[in-house]
């Protein structure tokens, strides 16, 4: 556990000192919320109703960004290679990296969507549904973005091939993330959405540290 | 506490779809070095790879103290250091948290009156709180050495040890692990230079 | 030399699989033809014309075989790509790779003759209609698989990230469907549901089936070929492939 609690803290004091890269996915997140409204038009009744996908979209899209990171760096210092051949089990060490990740790339979006719902005109019991399936949601990105990271480490054109691989599994996450807020806001009640956003959380959080494991391992062979 | 030997044989390694060796085997007992030797390309660093369990073997069995690296798995990391060609240093820390957080992802908790001393050990006195990327690369390895000491592992397996190494830290580390064999430890290194060791057992590839 | 591996499983060693491949393929392609002819002939000229329909609906001789196909490889596939992982037999990578183009060749078939259909039915090329978007993701995986194999160098790890990959996608696939039914349910109510036709015929069922088989025979077919195709190209350096008559030529 020693050891799962330290990669977690290394992950973060390397976030804190490497800060620009972790507010450049966070600026555009912003700026792809901001940037629909403008193509679309300012009418409230309009945006409101699409403002959940947008948000999500959104989401994912900016988590794509932080991911090609997640190993990529350790990769390339060889550290990787030492967490590998740690005695601790790597996927305690992996979870732990995910665990980061979603603390440094995942959380400040469920901070801020909030914020960013109020232009799109979203009342108080839907901002508090949307934060709610974020924050089952975001660490469903980490997890599954995890997997897709550690299988295109170091392989030419890694970044796009990683969306290409990563971004069609992300569909049922943005279905049921979006489909909270949506379903709260028509009056059906947000909870059969939710309780599946966690159902698939839990899912995710056994087997996808496994799969992530093993792809590292391939990886570096 | 079973013997620490590693005894090797039968070792093939493929790249790809090219052999690169076949049939290596040797045995290593506490107190005895291993100089891989051959060219650039010959397979020096796959068998290193091979030795520490980062890429199967097409072929051949790896025991450690008898019983197959494959099956002790963690016991085995825990006795081994692996030094490969990069760094394994995180430029945007300082040497003192490298080595601690490198210590404490192995499990092991590294106070800092040991860690200081080791960074002391390698000429790296007043840059212990200086982010790694400010020092330069000698320097970066000098760190890495430290972490040979803090380390208390029984088998080392050091890829090119001496390249960046100055003339003093070439002493240092030769030093070092003579001293560490005399403890009844292992080392595995490749290294293109004569090195100034103590005899030990070759092979080429 | 010896690999014990390969010798328990004697066709699953490149070198033993490729005459015999070779054997098998012209059968494959002659019962393709004789499939095709005949499934063509019962969904032309047998099978009756839909009362609501007319014609047009045809084309689901291609597009539900089409479909299934896609659908099944992909579980084929991951089933190649997890004994490879386990067993580490060479072949079943070689075999998920050869599958892949094929199955994504049957999703784009499946979409395409669905777009074709969609515009006499409803009067538009694409409808987000639940098995059309799954189908649509089952395509954006087989394309992620093709990519991710394409941008490796080294084959084994090719074959090994490659098994990865399937596996996560078929245990996502499920999921996924469930999901786009669910979404589809909320946003549109009753989904237009283009194979639930309360008055199918027999003779339609007959023909789909038959134009399935034919399916099966012709991917199996162009899956052989193409793993002779990978075996012939990762083993050039071998001595049995130099030996062979078609490369010695």
């Amino acid at each position: 556990m020693s050891a799962f609690l330290a990669i977690v803290r290394r992950d973060l004091l390397l976030a804190m000192r490497r800060k620009s890269e972790v507010l450049t996915a966070l600026f555009f997140f912003i700026i792809v919320v901001s940037l629909f409204p403008l193509g679309i038009g300012p009418e409230p009744a309009l945006l409101k109703k699409i403002a959940p996908g947008i948000l999500w979209v959104a989401a994912l899209l900016s988590t794509m960004l932080s991911l090609n990171r997640l190993f990529a760096t350790d990769h390339a210092d060889g550290t990787l290679e030492q967490l590998v051949l740690s005695p601790t089990p790597l996927g305690l060490l992996v979870a732990g990296k995910i665990g980061a990740h979603w603390l440094t790339s995942g959380l400040p979006l469920v901070l801020l969507a909030p914020v960013l719902g109020l232009q799109f005109d979203l009342d108080t019991s839907a901002l508090g549904i949307l934060v709610v399936a974020l924050l089952l949601g975001t660490p469903l990105l980490s997890l599954i973005g995890a997997i897709g990271a550690a299988l295109t480490l170091g392989v030419r054109g890694g970044g796009v091939l990683l969306s290409l691989l990563v971004l069609p599994l992300y569909i049922p996450a943005l279905i049921f993330g979006a489909g909270a807020v949506e379903a709260h806001i028509s009056g059906l009640g947000a909870t059969g959405h939710l309780s599946l956003l966690a159902a698939l959380l839990a899912l995710a959080a056994f087997f996808a540290p496994w799969a992530t494991t093993a792809a590292l391992r391939i990886a570096l062979e | 506490m079973h013997s620490a030997t590693l005894s090797v044989s039968g070792l093939s390694c493929i790249r790809g779809e090219r052999r690169l060796f076949s049939a290596v085997g040797f045995d290593l007992a506490p107190g005895e070095w291993l100089h891989v030797q051959g060219e650039n390309g010959s397979g020096k660093t796959t068998l290193l790879r091979a030795l520490v369990g980062l890429s199967p073997p097409a072929e051949g069995d790896i025991r450690w103290g008898g019983e197959p690296i494959r099956r002790l798995g963690e016991d085995y990391r825990r006795e081994m250091l692996y030094l490969g060609h990069h760094g394994a240093v995180k430029e945007e820390l300082t040497p003192l948290e490298n080595l601690k957080l490198a210590a404490a992802l192995d499990g092991r908790h590294l106070d800092e009156r040991e860690s200081l001393a080791a960074l002391h050990r390698f000429g790296l006195k007043g840059r212990e709180e200086l982010p790694v990327r400010f020092l330069s690369a000698g320097q970066k390895r000098r760190v890495l050495l430290a972490r040979l000491v803090t380390r208390n592992a029984r088998l080392w397996v050091l890829d090119e040890p001496f390249t960046a190494l100055d003339v003093k830290a070439v002493d240092m580390l030769s030093a070092l692990i003579a001293e560490h064999l005399q403890n009844g430890g292992l080392a595995i290194l490749t290294s293109h230079q004569a090195m100034p060791m103590p005899s030990g057992k070759a092979i080429k590839l | 030399m010896s690999n014990r591996l390969i010798n328990w499983f004697k066709f699953a060693s490149p070198q033993s699989f490729y005459p015999l491949a070779g054997r098998m393929i012209p059968w494959f392609w002659a019962l393709t033809a004789v499939f095709g002819a005949i499934g063509l002939w019962i969904s032309f000229f047998v099978a009756p014309t839909d009362a609501v329909q007319g014609e047009g609906y045809r084309i689901i001789f291609i597009h539900v075989p089409a479909s299934w196909m896609s659908m099944f490889i992909y579980l084929v596939m991951a089933a190649w790509a997890g004994l490879g992982l386990a067993l580490n037999t060479r072949l079943s990578g070689m075999m998920a790779q050869a599958l892949a183009p094929t199955g994504a060749l049957m999703a784009f078939i499946s979409l395409w003759t669905g777009a074709f259909w969609g515009k006499p039915m409803w009067g538009t090329w694409w409808v987000w209609d639940a098995r059309l978007t799954s189908e649509l993701i089952l395509f954006f995986l087989y394309i992620g698989f093709i990519a991710l194999q394409a941008a490796i160098d080294d084959p084994r790890r090719a074959d090994k990230a490659g098994a990865v990959m399937a596996l996560v996608g078929v245990v996502n696939v499920p999921i996924i469907y469930f999901s786009v039914k669910w979404w589809n349910t909320l946003h549109q109510g009753a989904s237009v549901s283009m194979t639930k036709s309360p008055s199918m015929a027999q003779t339609m069922l007959w023909g789909m089936l038959v134009m399935a088989l034919c399916f099966w025979m012709y991917s199996i077919a162009v899956a052989l070929m193409r793993v002779r195709a990978i075996i012939l190209e990762r083993e050039t350096h071998t001595e049995w492939v130099r030996e062979l008559p078609e490369v010695k030529e």
